[in-house]
Protein backbone atom coordinates (compact mmCIF):
# COMPACT_ATOMS: atom_id res chain seq x y z
CA UNK A 1 0.00 0.00 0.00
CA UNK A 2 1.18 3.30 -0.96
CA UNK A 3 0.02 5.64 2.07
CA UNK A 4 0.35 9.76 1.40
CA UNK A 5 -0.46 12.39 3.91
CA UNK A 6 -2.30 15.30 2.76
CA UNK A 7 -2.59 18.24 5.03
CA UNK A 8 -4.90 20.77 4.35
CA UNK A 9 -4.50 24.54 5.75
CA UNK A 10 -5.99 27.67 5.00
CA UNK A 11 -9.13 30.40 6.45
CA UNK A 12 -12.28 28.54 7.71
CA UNK A 13 -15.05 28.37 5.24
CA UNK A 14 -17.59 25.72 3.94
CA UNK A 15 -17.34 22.70 2.09
CA UNK A 16 -13.50 22.37 2.22
CA UNK A 17 -13.50 18.82 3.62
CA UNK A 18 -16.35 18.02 1.05
CA UNK A 19 -14.55 18.90 -2.08
CA UNK A 20 -10.99 17.59 -0.95
CA UNK A 21 -12.83 14.21 -0.54
CA UNK A 22 -14.89 14.62 -3.86
CA UNK A 23 -11.63 15.14 -5.67
CA UNK A 24 -9.83 11.93 -3.96
CA UNK A 25 -13.21 9.93 -4.75
CA UNK A 26 -12.99 11.03 -8.19
CA UNK A 27 -9.06 9.85 -8.65
CA UNK A 28 -10.40 6.36 -6.86
CA UNK A 29 -8.12 7.36 -3.39
CA UNK A 30 -9.28 5.73 -0.18
CA UNK A 31 -9.07 7.78 2.86
CA UNK A 32 -7.74 5.80 5.62
CA UNK A 33 -7.96 8.15 8.59
CA UNK A 34 -8.74 12.18 9.30
CA UNK A 35 -7.98 14.34 11.96
CA UNK A 36 -9.31 17.94 11.37
CA UNK A 37 -9.19 20.88 14.11
CA UNK A 38 -9.79 24.89 13.99
CA UNK A 39 -6.60 26.66 15.55
CA UNK A 40 -7.35 30.48 15.40
CA UNK A 41 -9.89 30.46 12.61
CA UNK A 42 -7.44 28.28 10.69
CA UNK A 43 -8.39 25.00 9.42
CA UNK A 44 -6.17 22.31 10.01
CA UNK A 45 -6.77 18.88 8.72
CA UNK A 46 -4.41 15.85 7.78
CA UNK A 47 -5.72 13.03 5.94
CA UNK A 48 -3.68 9.73 5.47
CA UNK A 49 -4.98 8.17 1.95
CA UNK A 50 -4.07 5.13 0.27
CA UNK A 51 -2.62 5.77 -3.42
CA UNK A 52 -2.80 2.34 -5.09
CA UNK A 53 -6.19 2.56 -6.27
CA UNK A 54 -5.88 5.81 -8.20
CA UNK A 55 -4.03 4.32 -10.97
CA UNK A 56 -2.13 8.14 -11.43
CA UNK A 57 1.30 8.84 -10.87
CA UNK A 58 2.50 11.11 -7.29
CA UNK A 59 2.97 14.26 -9.86
CA UNK A 60 -0.81 13.69 -11.84
CA UNK A 61 -2.42 13.29 -8.18
CA UNK A 62 -0.77 16.39 -6.62
CA UNK A 63 -1.61 18.36 -9.91
CA UNK A 64 -5.60 17.45 -9.64
CA UNK A 65 -5.42 18.73 -6.69
CA UNK A 66 -4.65 22.04 -8.05
CA UNK A 67 -8.50 23.22 -8.63
CA UNK A 68 -9.35 22.44 -4.60
CA UNK A 69 -6.34 24.74 -3.75
CA UNK A 70 -7.84 27.36 -6.19
CA UNK A 71 -11.25 26.98 -5.24
CA UNK A 72 -11.24 26.88 -1.70
CA UNK A 73 -8.00 28.93 -1.12
CA UNK A 74 -6.07 26.30 1.06
CA UNK A 75 -2.68 25.27 0.50
CA UNK A 76 -2.70 21.46 0.41
CA UNK A 77 0.98 19.44 0.11
CA UNK A 78 0.69 16.14 -0.22
CA UNK A 79 3.60 13.76 0.89
CA UNK A 80 4.74 9.87 1.16
CA UNK A 81 3.69 8.92 4.43
CA UNK A 82 7.30 7.03 4.69
CA UNK A 83 9.01 10.09 6.11
CA UNK A 84 7.04 10.32 9.02
CA UNK A 85 7.47 6.55 9.97
CA UNK A 86 11.21 6.10 9.30
CA UNK A 87 11.45 9.64 11.26
CA UNK A 88 9.19 8.33 14.23
CA UNK A 89 8.96 4.73 14.55
CA UNK A 90 11.79 2.16 15.16
CA UNK B 1 -0.46 5.14 13.71
CA UNK B 2 1.75 8.23 13.06
CA UNK B 3 0.34 11.19 15.85
CA UNK B 4 -0.72 14.24 14.74
CA UNK B 5 2.36 16.22 16.74
CA UNK B 6 4.87 14.12 14.79
CA UNK B 7 3.85 14.88 11.44
CA UNK B 8 3.35 18.66 12.63
CA UNK B 9 7.40 18.17 13.77
CA UNK B 10 8.33 16.75 10.75
CA UNK B 11 6.93 19.46 8.53
CA UNK B 12 8.27 22.08 11.07
CA UNK B 13 11.70 20.62 10.57
CA UNK B 14 11.28 21.22 6.72
CA UNK B 15 9.60 24.11 6.21
CA UNK B 16 10.98 26.19 8.77
CA UNK B 17 14.25 24.81 10.56
CA UNK B 18 15.89 24.40 6.68
CA UNK B 19 15.90 20.17 7.13
CA UNK B 20 16.94 19.00 4.05
CA UNK B 21 19.23 16.22 2.14
CA UNK B 22 22.08 18.30 1.18
CA UNK B 23 23.02 15.39 -1.43
CA UNK B 24 22.75 12.20 -3.42
CA UNK B 25 25.93 11.58 -4.96
CA UNK B 26 26.53 8.95 -7.55
CA UNK B 27 29.66 7.31 -7.24
CA UNK B 28 30.95 5.94 -10.09
CA UNK B 29 34.20 3.48 -11.19
CA UNK B 30 36.11 4.75 -14.40
CA UNK B 31 39.10 2.37 -13.76
CA UNK B 32 37.60 0.28 -16.94
CA UNK B 33 37.58 3.89 -18.86
CA UNK B 34 41.61 3.44 -18.88
CA UNK B 35 43.15 4.22 -22.50
CA UNK B 36 46.96 5.63 -23.16
CA UNK B 37 45.78 8.18 -25.68
CA UNK B 38 43.98 10.96 -23.56
CA UNK B 39 41.14 11.80 -25.94
CA UNK B 40 40.17 8.12 -26.37
CA UNK B 41 40.27 7.70 -22.26
CA UNK B 42 37.86 11.35 -21.60
CA UNK B 43 35.68 10.11 -24.66
CA UNK B 44 35.20 6.89 -22.42
CA UNK B 45 34.54 8.45 -19.36
CA UNK B 46 32.09 11.13 -20.84
CA UNK B 47 29.86 7.82 -22.57
CA UNK B 48 30.47 6.45 -19.17
CA UNK B 49 29.32 8.94 -16.90
CA UNK B 50 26.50 9.95 -19.35
CA UNK B 51 25.06 6.28 -19.21
CA UNK B 52 25.08 5.87 -15.76
CA UNK B 53 24.07 9.06 -14.27
CA UNK B 54 21.53 9.75 -16.82
CA UNK B 55 18.21 8.92 -14.67
CA UNK B 56 20.40 10.67 -11.07
CA UNK B 57 18.75 14.02 -11.69
CA UNK B 58 15.39 13.14 -12.54
CA UNK B 59 15.40 10.37 -10.22
CA UNK B 60 16.17 12.60 -7.11
CA UNK B 61 13.94 15.40 -8.07
CA UNK B 62 10.99 12.60 -7.78
CA UNK B 63 12.02 12.00 -4.33
CA UNK B 64 12.13 15.22 -3.07
CA UNK B 65 8.45 15.70 -4.57
CA UNK B 66 7.05 12.56 -3.29
CA UNK B 67 8.17 13.00 0.08
CA UNK B 68 8.50 16.30 0.50
CA UNK B 69 11.76 16.65 1.33
CA UNK B 70 14.43 19.09 -0.03
CA UNK B 71 17.59 17.22 -2.12
CA UNK B 72 19.56 20.01 -2.78
CA UNK B 73 21.94 19.19 -4.65
CA UNK B 74 22.50 15.85 -7.13
CA UNK B 75 26.44 14.92 -7.24
CA UNK B 76 28.70 12.38 -8.95
CA UNK B 77 31.75 11.37 -7.68
CA UNK B 78 34.80 9.06 -9.69
CA UNK B 79 37.89 7.43 -9.30
CA UNK B 80 40.04 10.09 -9.21
CA UNK B 81 41.47 10.81 -12.12
CA UNK B 82 45.38 10.03 -11.67
CA UNK B 83 44.40 6.43 -11.78
CA UNK B 84 42.88 6.74 -14.98
CA UNK B 85 45.11 8.88 -17.45
CA UNK B 86 48.31 8.13 -17.67
CA UNK B 87 48.78 10.56 -20.77
CA UNK B 88 47.99 14.52 -20.38
CA UNK B 89 45.19 14.27 -18.10
CA UNK B 90 43.44 17.83 -19.45
CA UNK B 91 40.65 16.23 -22.08
CA UNK B 92 39.40 14.11 -19.20
CA UNK B 93 38.88 17.24 -17.21
CA UNK B 94 36.93 18.72 -19.70
CA UNK B 95 34.92 15.86 -20.79
CA UNK B 96 34.17 15.21 -16.97
CA UNK B 97 32.87 19.20 -16.94
CA UNK B 98 30.81 18.42 -19.99
CA UNK B 99 29.43 14.89 -18.92
CA UNK B 100 28.45 16.69 -15.82
CA UNK B 101 26.41 19.45 -17.41
CA UNK B 102 24.67 16.72 -19.68
CA UNK B 103 23.23 14.83 -16.57
CA UNK B 104 22.46 18.14 -15.16
CA UNK B 105 24.25 17.67 -11.40
CA UNK B 106 25.60 20.29 -9.53
CA UNK B 107 29.12 18.69 -9.18
CA UNK B 108 31.31 16.19 -10.29
CA UNK B 109 33.93 15.18 -7.92
CA UNK B 110 37.39 12.86 -8.58
CA UNK B 111 39.84 15.16 -10.21
CA UNK B 112 42.04 13.77 -7.56
CA UNK B 113 45.45 11.84 -7.13
CA UNK B 114 46.35 10.02 -4.14
CA UNK B 115 49.69 10.40 -2.99
CA UNK B 116 50.07 10.27 0.87
CA UNK B 117 53.50 8.01 0.42
CA UNK B 118 54.71 9.08 -2.96
CA UNK B 119 53.57 10.69 -6.53
CA UNK B 120 53.29 8.68 -9.83
CA UNK B 121 54.24 10.38 -13.36
CA UNK B 122 50.48 10.75 -13.40
CA UNK B 123 49.81 11.99 -9.91
CA UNK B 124 52.51 14.95 -11.21
CA UNK B 125 51.15 15.51 -14.28
CA UNK B 126 47.51 16.39 -12.50
CA UNK B 127 48.93 18.20 -9.83
CA UNK B 128 50.46 20.60 -12.37
CA UNK B 129 47.37 20.68 -14.63
CA UNK B 130 45.16 21.81 -11.50
CA UNK B 131 45.21 25.31 -11.91
CA UNK B 132 44.30 25.53 -15.53
CA UNK B 133 41.52 22.87 -15.47
CA UNK B 134 40.02 24.52 -12.39
CA UNK B 135 40.03 27.96 -13.98
CA UNK B 136 38.34 26.70 -16.97
CA UNK B 137 35.53 23.97 -15.30
CA UNK B 138 32.32 24.86 -13.89
CA UNK B 139 31.55 21.55 -11.83
CA UNK B 140 34.55 19.84 -11.77
CA UNK B 141 35.90 19.57 -8.18
CA UNK B 142 39.25 18.25 -7.48
CA UNK B 143 41.28 16.57 -4.33
CA UNK B 144 44.19 15.67 -3.47
CA UNK B 145 45.55 13.03 -0.29
CA UNK B 146 48.77 13.75 0.57
CA UNK B 147 49.00 12.08 4.13
CA UNK B 148 47.21 9.13 5.98
CA UNK B 149 48.22 7.91 9.41
CA UNK B 150 49.55 4.53 7.43
CA UNK B 151 51.88 6.29 5.84
CA UNK B 152 52.86 9.26 7.40
CA UNK B 153 53.11 12.81 5.45
CA UNK B 154 54.47 13.36 1.78
CA UNK B 155 55.53 16.95 2.25
CA UNK B 156 56.82 16.92 -1.34
CA UNK B 157 53.41 17.06 -2.01
CA UNK B 158 52.38 19.36 1.00
CA UNK B 159 54.81 21.89 -0.79
CA UNK B 160 53.46 21.74 -4.13
CA UNK B 161 49.95 22.04 -3.44
CA UNK B 162 51.04 24.92 -1.14
CA UNK B 163 51.98 26.18 -4.63
CA UNK B 164 49.03 24.68 -6.72
CA UNK B 165 46.76 26.44 -4.13
CA UNK B 166 48.52 29.74 -4.83
CA UNK B 167 48.18 29.51 -8.86
CA UNK B 168 44.90 28.75 -8.97
CA UNK B 169 43.55 31.21 -7.09
CA UNK B 170 45.71 33.54 -9.66
CA UNK B 171 44.31 31.94 -12.63
CA UNK B 172 40.37 32.49 -10.97
CA UNK B 173 41.67 36.26 -9.40
CA UNK B 174 38.60 37.62 -11.06
CA UNK B 175 35.97 35.60 -9.21
CA UNK B 176 37.51 35.81 -5.64
CA UNK B 177 39.74 32.64 -6.44
CA UNK B 178 36.73 30.49 -7.02
CA UNK B 179 38.92 27.86 -8.37
CA UNK B 180 40.28 27.26 -4.77
CA UNK B 181 36.65 26.56 -3.47
CA UNK B 182 37.00 23.48 -5.58
CA UNK B 183 40.29 22.08 -4.44
CA UNK B 184 40.61 20.46 -1.28
CA UNK B 185 44.30 18.39 0.28
CA UNK B 186 43.40 16.04 2.44
CA UNK B 187 44.74 13.25 5.22
CA UNK B 188 43.17 9.89 5.50
CA UNK B 189 40.78 11.05 2.44
CA UNK B 190 37.75 8.63 2.61
CA UNK B 191 36.80 6.92 -0.60
CA UNK B 192 32.95 7.21 0.01
CA UNK B 193 32.57 10.73 0.91
CA UNK B 194 29.47 12.67 -0.74
CA UNK B 195 30.67 16.05 -0.21
CA UNK B 196 32.23 18.22 -2.32
CA UNK B 197 35.21 19.54 -3.07
CA UNK B 198 36.28 16.28 -1.54
CA UNK B 199 34.00 13.70 -2.92
CA UNK B 200 36.19 11.22 -5.22
CA UNK B 201 35.29 7.19 -6.07
CA UNK B 202 37.41 5.03 -4.06
CA UNK B 203 39.31 1.81 -5.31
CA UNK B 204 37.76 -0.13 -3.00
CA UNK B 205 34.23 0.98 -4.25
CA UNK B 206 31.93 -1.02 -6.27
CA UNK B 207 31.29 -0.11 -10.09
CA UNK B 208 28.79 2.69 -9.03
CA UNK B 209 27.23 3.32 -5.45
CA UNK B 210 24.38 5.67 -3.91
CA UNK B 211 25.71 7.99 -1.05
CA UNK B 212 23.86 10.49 1.05
CA UNK B 213 24.77 13.28 3.14
CA UNK B 214 22.24 14.85 4.89
CA UNK B 215 22.24 18.42 6.77
CA UNK B 216 20.24 20.19 9.65
CA UNK B 217 22.15 22.20 11.90
CA UNK B 218 18.93 24.39 11.68
CA UNK B 219 16.98 21.41 13.15
CA UNK B 220 19.63 20.78 15.85
CA UNK B 221 19.63 24.61 16.69
CA UNK B 222 15.88 24.64 17.51
CA UNK B 223 15.82 21.48 19.65
CA UNK B 224 18.37 23.11 21.69
CA UNK B 225 16.50 25.95 22.72
CA UNK B 226 13.81 23.76 24.40
CA UNK B 227 16.71 22.62 26.90
CA UNK B 228 18.56 26.20 27.62
CA UNK B 229 20.06 26.11 30.77
CA UNK B 230 20.17 22.26 31.43
CA UNK B 231 23.25 20.42 31.60
CA UNK B 232 25.35 18.74 28.90
CA UNK B 233 23.85 15.67 29.40
CA UNK B 234 20.70 16.92 28.33
CA UNK B 235 22.61 18.33 26.02
CA UNK B 236 23.65 15.10 24.35
CA UNK B 237 20.65 13.71 24.75
CA UNK B 238 18.57 15.38 22.55
CA UNK B 239 21.18 16.05 19.92
CA UNK B 240 21.09 12.27 19.88
CA UNK B 241 17.99 12.51 19.65
CA UNK B 242 17.75 14.98 16.62
CA UNK B 243 20.30 12.81 14.72
CA UNK B 244 18.74 10.24 14.95
CA UNK B 245 15.37 11.14 12.82
CA UNK B 246 17.64 13.67 10.52
CA UNK B 247 19.44 10.87 9.18
CA UNK B 248 16.28 8.12 9.52
CA UNK B 249 15.23 10.35 6.41
CA UNK B 250 18.68 10.25 4.84
CA UNK B 251 18.39 6.44 5.43
CA UNK B 252 14.96 6.22 3.79
CA UNK B 253 16.09 8.56 1.05
CA UNK B 254 19.17 6.39 0.16
CA UNK B 255 17.12 3.37 0.05
CA UNK B 256 14.29 4.88 -1.98
CA UNK B 257 17.36 6.25 -4.79
CA UNK B 258 18.78 2.70 -4.31
CA UNK B 259 16.00 1.00 -5.34
CA UNK B 260 14.84 3.51 -8.25
CA UNK B 261 18.15 3.91 -10.33
CA UNK B 262 18.68 0.05 -9.41
CA UNK B 263 22.65 0.99 -7.83
CA UNK B 264 23.43 -0.34 -4.44
CA UNK B 265 23.25 1.79 -1.56
CA UNK B 266 26.57 2.87 0.26
CA UNK B 267 26.50 4.64 2.86
CA UNK B 268 24.45 7.63 4.76
CA UNK B 269 27.10 10.32 5.72
CA UNK B 270 26.46 11.34 9.41
CA UNK B 271 26.98 15.04 9.02
CA UNK B 272 25.81 18.50 9.97
CA UNK B 273 26.33 20.77 6.27
CA UNK B 274 25.32 24.53 7.18
CA UNK B 275 24.48 26.72 4.45
CA UNK B 276 24.89 31.20 4.58
CA UNK B 277 21.34 31.18 4.83
CA UNK B 278 19.93 32.47 8.72
CA UNK B 279 18.71 29.02 10.78
CA UNK B 280 21.14 27.37 8.89
CA UNK B 281 24.55 27.69 10.71
CA UNK B 282 26.50 24.81 12.67
CA UNK B 283 28.06 28.04 14.70
CA UNK B 284 24.77 29.22 16.11
CA UNK B 285 24.37 25.77 17.55
CA UNK B 286 27.43 26.46 19.72
CA UNK B 287 26.41 29.90 21.23
CA UNK B 288 22.57 28.30 21.81
CA UNK B 289 25.04 26.33 23.95
CA UNK B 290 25.88 29.78 25.90
CA UNK B 291 29.09 30.52 23.79
CA UNK B 292 28.73 33.99 23.00
CA UNK B 293 30.20 33.65 19.39
CA UNK B 294 31.90 30.61 17.77
CA UNK B 295 35.54 30.58 19.30
CA UNK B 296 34.78 31.87 22.49
CA UNK B 297 36.73 30.03 25.20
CA UNK B 298 34.69 26.55 25.39
CA UNK B 299 34.00 26.04 21.24
CA UNK B 300 36.76 23.36 21.15
CA UNK B 301 34.50 21.20 23.70
CA UNK B 302 31.05 22.50 22.33
CA UNK B 303 31.97 21.13 19.05
CA UNK B 304 33.41 17.94 20.63
CA UNK B 305 30.20 17.22 22.06
CA UNK B 306 27.73 18.19 19.20
CA UNK B 307 30.37 15.83 17.15
CA UNK B 308 30.01 12.65 19.08
CA UNK B 309 26.42 13.28 19.57
CA UNK B 310 25.16 13.29 16.08
CA UNK B 311 27.49 10.04 14.96
CA UNK B 312 25.94 8.42 18.44
CA UNK B 313 22.63 9.52 17.23
CA UNK B 314 23.06 8.93 13.75
CA UNK B 315 24.80 5.21 13.62
CA UNK B 316 21.36 3.06 14.93
CA UNK B 317 19.17 5.05 12.27
CA UNK B 318 21.07 3.76 9.03
CA UNK B 319 22.73 0.33 8.30
CA UNK B 320 25.92 1.81 6.76
CA UNK B 321 27.18 4.65 7.67
CA UNK B 322 30.27 5.91 6.24
CA UNK B 323 31.89 9.40 4.60
CA UNK B 324 33.02 11.97 6.77
CA UNK B 325 30.55 11.67 9.23
CA UNK B 326 30.72 14.80 11.77
CA UNK B 327 30.00 18.24 12.16
CA UNK B 328 31.43 20.71 9.07
CA UNK B 329 32.73 24.03 10.24
CA UNK B 330 33.44 26.27 6.94
CA UNK B 331 33.67 29.45 7.78
CA UNK B 332 32.34 31.33 4.37
CA UNK B 333 29.38 28.76 4.13
CA UNK B 334 27.95 29.45 8.00
CA UNK B 335 26.40 32.60 8.67
CA UNK B 336 27.42 32.06 12.44
CA UNK B 337 31.17 31.44 11.19
CA UNK B 338 31.43 34.55 9.04
CA UNK B 339 29.96 36.55 11.72
CA UNK B 340 32.71 35.27 14.29
CA UNK B 341 35.67 35.67 11.71
CA UNK B 342 34.52 39.21 10.76
CA UNK B 343 34.48 39.81 14.58
CA UNK B 344 37.96 38.49 15.14
CA UNK B 345 36.34 36.00 17.44
CA UNK B 346 37.29 33.47 15.49
CA UNK B 347 40.77 32.67 13.79
CA UNK B 348 42.64 29.91 12.15
CA UNK B 349 44.07 28.79 14.99
CA UNK B 350 41.03 28.76 16.86
CA UNK B 351 39.51 26.55 13.63
CA UNK B 352 42.67 24.48 13.83
CA UNK B 353 41.88 23.49 17.51
CA UNK B 354 38.41 22.85 16.34
CA UNK B 355 39.46 20.56 13.12
CA UNK B 356 41.20 18.20 15.66
CA UNK B 357 37.08 17.03 16.71
CA UNK B 358 35.08 17.18 13.97
CA UNK B 359 34.65 16.04 10.78
CA UNK B 360 37.28 17.59 8.81
CA UNK B 361 39.15 20.59 8.95
CA UNK B 362 40.14 24.15 7.79
CA UNK B 363 37.74 24.50 5.14
CA UNK B 364 35.95 27.82 3.26
CA UNK B 365 38.65 30.65 4.79
CA UNK B 366 39.78 33.04 2.79
CA UNK B 367 43.02 34.28 3.68
CA UNK B 368 45.15 37.11 2.26
CA UNK B 369 46.06 37.25 -1.36
CA UNK B 370 50.45 37.88 -0.46
CA UNK B 371 50.15 34.92 2.01
CA UNK B 372 53.33 32.70 0.70
CA UNK B 373 52.88 29.24 -1.01
CA UNK B 374 55.43 27.70 1.94
CA UNK B 375 52.36 29.44 4.62
CA UNK B 376 49.74 27.58 2.71
CA UNK B 377 51.80 24.61 2.94
CA UNK B 378 52.95 24.78 6.57
CA UNK B 379 48.71 24.82 7.25
CA UNK B 380 48.21 21.33 5.53
CA UNK B 381 51.19 19.99 7.43
CA UNK B 382 49.60 21.57 10.68
CA UNK B 383 45.89 20.17 9.29
CA UNK B 384 47.94 16.96 8.03
CA UNK B 385 49.78 15.91 11.19
CA UNK B 386 46.57 16.37 13.43
CA UNK B 387 44.71 13.98 10.47
CA UNK B 388 47.63 11.51 11.09
CA UNK B 389 48.13 11.22 14.63
CA UNK B 390 44.36 10.78 15.46
CA UNK B 391 43.81 8.42 13.04
CA UNK B 392 40.82 11.23 11.49
CA UNK B 393 40.49 12.81 8.17
CA UNK B 394 41.78 16.21 8.36
CA UNK B 395 41.56 18.98 4.86
CA UNK B 396 42.59 22.26 3.78
CA UNK B 397 40.25 24.15 1.40
CA UNK B 398 41.64 27.72 1.61
CA UNK B 399 41.24 30.89 -0.84
CA UNK B 400 43.94 33.15 -1.01
CA UNK B 401 41.94 36.63 -1.60
CA UNK B 402 44.51 37.62 -4.92
CA UNK B 403 44.57 41.59 -3.87
CA UNK B 404 42.91 41.67 -0.73
CA UNK B 405 44.37 41.82 3.09
CA UNK B 406 42.71 40.53 5.92
CA UNK B 407 39.25 42.12 6.99
CA UNK B 408 38.34 42.49 3.36
CA UNK B 409 35.78 40.22 2.08
CA UNK B 410 35.34 38.02 -0.89
CA UNK B 411 31.62 36.17 -2.58
CA UNK B 412 31.48 32.83 -3.69
CA UNK B 413 27.64 33.12 -4.36
CA UNK B 414 25.08 30.40 -3.73
CA UNK B 415 26.23 27.55 -1.09
CA UNK B 416 29.50 28.35 -1.24
CA UNK B 417 28.72 31.90 0.64
CA UNK B 418 31.11 34.73 1.35
CA UNK B 419 34.10 35.26 3.95
CA UNK B 420 36.03 37.94 5.90
CA UNK B 421 39.57 37.65 4.97
CA UNK B 422 41.54 36.18 8.02
CA UNK B 423 44.86 36.59 8.83
CA UNK B 424 47.58 33.99 8.82
CA UNK B 425 50.28 34.24 10.69
CA UNK B 426 53.27 35.90 9.46
CA UNK B 427 56.40 34.32 10.90
CA UNK B 428 58.16 32.43 8.00
CA UNK B 429 58.66 28.61 7.88
CA UNK B 430 59.90 28.34 4.11
CA UNK B 431 63.02 26.48 5.44
CA UNK B 432 61.20 24.08 6.74
CA UNK B 433 58.39 23.18 3.85
CA UNK B 434 61.83 23.35 1.67
CA UNK B 435 63.49 20.20 3.08
CA UNK B 436 60.70 18.00 1.55
CA UNK B 437 60.60 14.18 1.97
CA UNK B 438 58.09 12.22 4.10
CA UNK B 439 57.52 12.48 7.86
CA UNK B 440 57.17 9.02 8.51
CA UNK B 441 53.81 7.38 10.31
CA UNK B 442 53.29 7.77 13.83
CA UNK B 443 54.05 4.70 15.98
CA UNK B 444 49.89 3.97 16.52
CA UNK B 445 50.19 2.80 11.85
CA UNK B 446 51.63 -0.29 13.12
CA UNK B 447 48.23 -1.80 14.12
CA UNK B 448 49.11 -5.26 12.67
Amino acid sequence: MTKALISVTGLDTTGIIASVATKLSEMNINILDITQTILDGYFTMMMVVDLDGANLGFDEINQRLQPVREAMNMTIHMQRMDIFDAMHRI
Amino acid sequence: MIETGEILQTMRMIQEENFDIRTITLGINLLDCSDPDADKCAARVYDKICKKAKDLVRTGEEIETEFGIPIVNKRISVTPVSLICQADPRPVARALDRAAKEVGVNFLGGYSALMHKGATLADERLLASIPEVLSETKLLCSSVNVASTRTGINMNAVREMGEIIKKTAEKTAGQDGLGCAKLVVFANAVEDNPFMAGAFCGVGEPECAINVGVSGPGVVKVALESVRNQPFDIIAETIKRTAFKITRVGQLVAREASQRLNIPFGIVDLSLAPTPARGDSVAHILTEMGLEMAGAPGTTAALALLNDAVKKGGVMASNHVGGLSGAFIPVSEDIGMIEAAAAGALTIEKLEAMTCVCSVGLDMIAIPGDTSAAAISGIIADEAAIGVVNNKTTAVRVIPAVGKKAGDRVEFGGLLGYAPVMPVNPMKNDAFIARGGRIPAPLHSLRN
